[in-house]
């Protein structure tokens, strides 16, 4: 036995003279769910090699399709297929996001742990967005590259699109994420009830996208459907923060 | 944020778990129907009945897992409802692990003692990995490279890992071998002798009838039979007792 531990025994590991637990404060329970999660990923790189690959499939397919003769197509087309990539995988890796919680009925002992359920939505949706952004990096890189699309000179407006995309599909995909923990018909039914509810995510990921890679930017548009993305990320981290715990309790 | 002061050791600690006249309606279907009954420290209860008389939907409301619809669960001064925060003085084994099995052992009992606060995580951990026999188990083995049995070893790990006062254990043993039922059996002998609740829900009345001091039998949602005896109740006597509360 470990030096220091209270001896195992029906004297030494009563309840009673147990030292008191500090519970970890909520920025702390929601880092440690994030940082298991990801430390699992780590370890297996399950989700960052599925969603990449399909993403990377994705583009090039694409590109076949979309480049002729050298001619990269018009700013509209490469900001569709930046974020129809984007999309796709995203729904791999949400596919999966629950998936170590449901094995050995993880979540049953996570809901017994004494930490807020808020603090576990929001380190499952922190782990997502970090797993997403990881994929996204490359993905970007790539359609720059296959697409000759400039993003380079607006990374910041890029980025910040990306961003807001990111948060708003992962909080909505994390809440059905955990609604169908329990269904064995999860991984279509996901795609099905996300891909309607991020459509407006989509139109404006899309558009922005497009205004700043247009030989012409419209920053004002731009700005424009930034804010707008900004607001539906609002409305879907309100909705997902009182829709979370019925759905991860079963209730 | 400490612990609630019952968790941590106080009067309450040594209290019992009260079940008061809970009701559970799921849709149209009654699931428990005025529920009552006192489970003791330092004595297992052992929860009895066919399939569908509401003993899991019992446990799970006890566990704070689940709503009662009508009724209340008290431990002393303390009423433990669903998502209490006094919910860190409960442990709860059920049919699977509980655990992350993309992690190893120890990585797993380090999370969840990250959760719960205990102070001495690392020792507590390597300490109870050495009491359930997975103390040489390979430190980088994912448990889901691990035999059932040693899951629900592990699983055992984990709900004590932070000195509950209250165990709570659904069908613990309906995927051990004979050897691991013998040893679930010592390990509830165990925590009986330090003083916990141990709450039982089991189809096994031979187990049952070993460990349990305290008999409660469930039939379509209502108790039937609620009765203790200083030592355990014996084979013959329980299923005696069984045959006949669940007869008709």
């Amino acid at each position: 036995m470990a030096e220091g531990v209270p001896a195992e025994g029906p004297a030494g590991d009563e309840p009673s003279p147990a030292p008191p637990a500090v519970v970890p404060g909520f920025l702390s329970q929601t880092v440690r769910i994030a940082a298991k999660d990801l430390s699992i990923e780590w370890k297996s790189r399950e989700i960052l090699f599925t969603s990449g690959f399909l993403a990377v499939v994705v583009v090039l397919v694409f590109s076949f399709a979309f480049v002729v003769g050298g001619t990269p197509p018009p700013s509209t087309v490469v900001a569709g297929i930046l974020w129809v990539a984007i999309l796709l995988s995203g729904v791999v890796g949400l596919g999966r996001a629950f998936d170590r919680e449901r094995d050995g009925e993880a979540v049953r002992a996570l809901l017994l742990a004494p930490i807020s359920r808020t603090a576990i939505f929001f380190g499952k949706l922190s782990a997502t967005v970090a797993l997403m952004l990881t994929v996204e990096v490359p993905v970007t890189i790539l359609v720059d590259v296959f697409f000759n699309a400039r993003l380079a000179g607006h990374a910041g407006r890029i980025a910040l699109f990306l961003g807001l995309g990111t948060i708003g599909f992962a909080t909505v995909g994390s809440v059905f994420s955990a609604a169908l923990l329990r269904s064995k018909s999860r991984d279509v039914l996901l795609s099905t009830l996300l891909y309607p509810i991020v459509v407006p995510l989509l139109i404006a990921g899309a558009r922005g996208t497009a205004q700043v890679l247009d030989v012409a930017p419209d920053l004002d548009a731009a700005t424009f459907w930034t804010q707008f993305m900004a607001v539906v990320d609002v409305a879907f981290l309100v909705v997902g923060l009182w829709a979370f715990e019925p759905v991860i309790t079963g209730e | 944020m400490t612990l609630p002061a019952a968790a941590a050791g106080s009067s309450t600690a040594r209290a019992p778990l009260e079940v008061s006249h809970v009701g559970k309606v799921f849709g149209r279907r009654r699931a428990l129907v005025d529920v009552s009954a006192t489970m003791r420290p330092g004595e297992i209860t052992a929860i009895l009945g066919p399939n569908g008389a509401g003993k899991s939907t019992l446990l799970s409301i006890v566990a704070t897992l689940s709503a009662a619809t009508s009724g209340t669960v008290s431990w002393g001064e303390v009423e433990l409802r669903r998502n209490s925060p006094h919910r860190a003085s409960l442990g709860y084994v059920g049919h699977e692990p509980g655990l992350y099995l993309d992690l190893p052992a120890l990585d797993n009992l380090l999370f969840f003692a990250s959760l719960y606060g205990v102070v001495d995580a690392p020792a507590r951990s390597r300490a109870l990995l050495d009491r359930v026999g997975l103390g040489d188990v390979p430190s980088d083995a994912p448990v889901r490279t691990f035999s059932r049995g040693m899951m629900q070893r592990l699983g055992l790990a984990r709900a004590i890992l932070h000195r509950p006062s209250i165990l709570l254990f659904d069908e613990p043993s309906a995927a051990l071998d004979p050897a691991g039922v013998t040893w679930l059996a010592t390990e509830l002998a165990h925590e009986r002798a330090a003083g916990r609740v141990v709450v039982l829900v089991t189809h096994d009345l031979d187990a049952a009838a070993a460990l349990a001091e305290h008999i409660v039998i469930l039939r379509r949602g209502r108790v039937v039979r609620d009765e203790r005896r200083e030592s355990a109740w014996g084979a013959a006597a329980l299923r005696a007792a069984y045959d006949e509360s669940c007869r008709g």
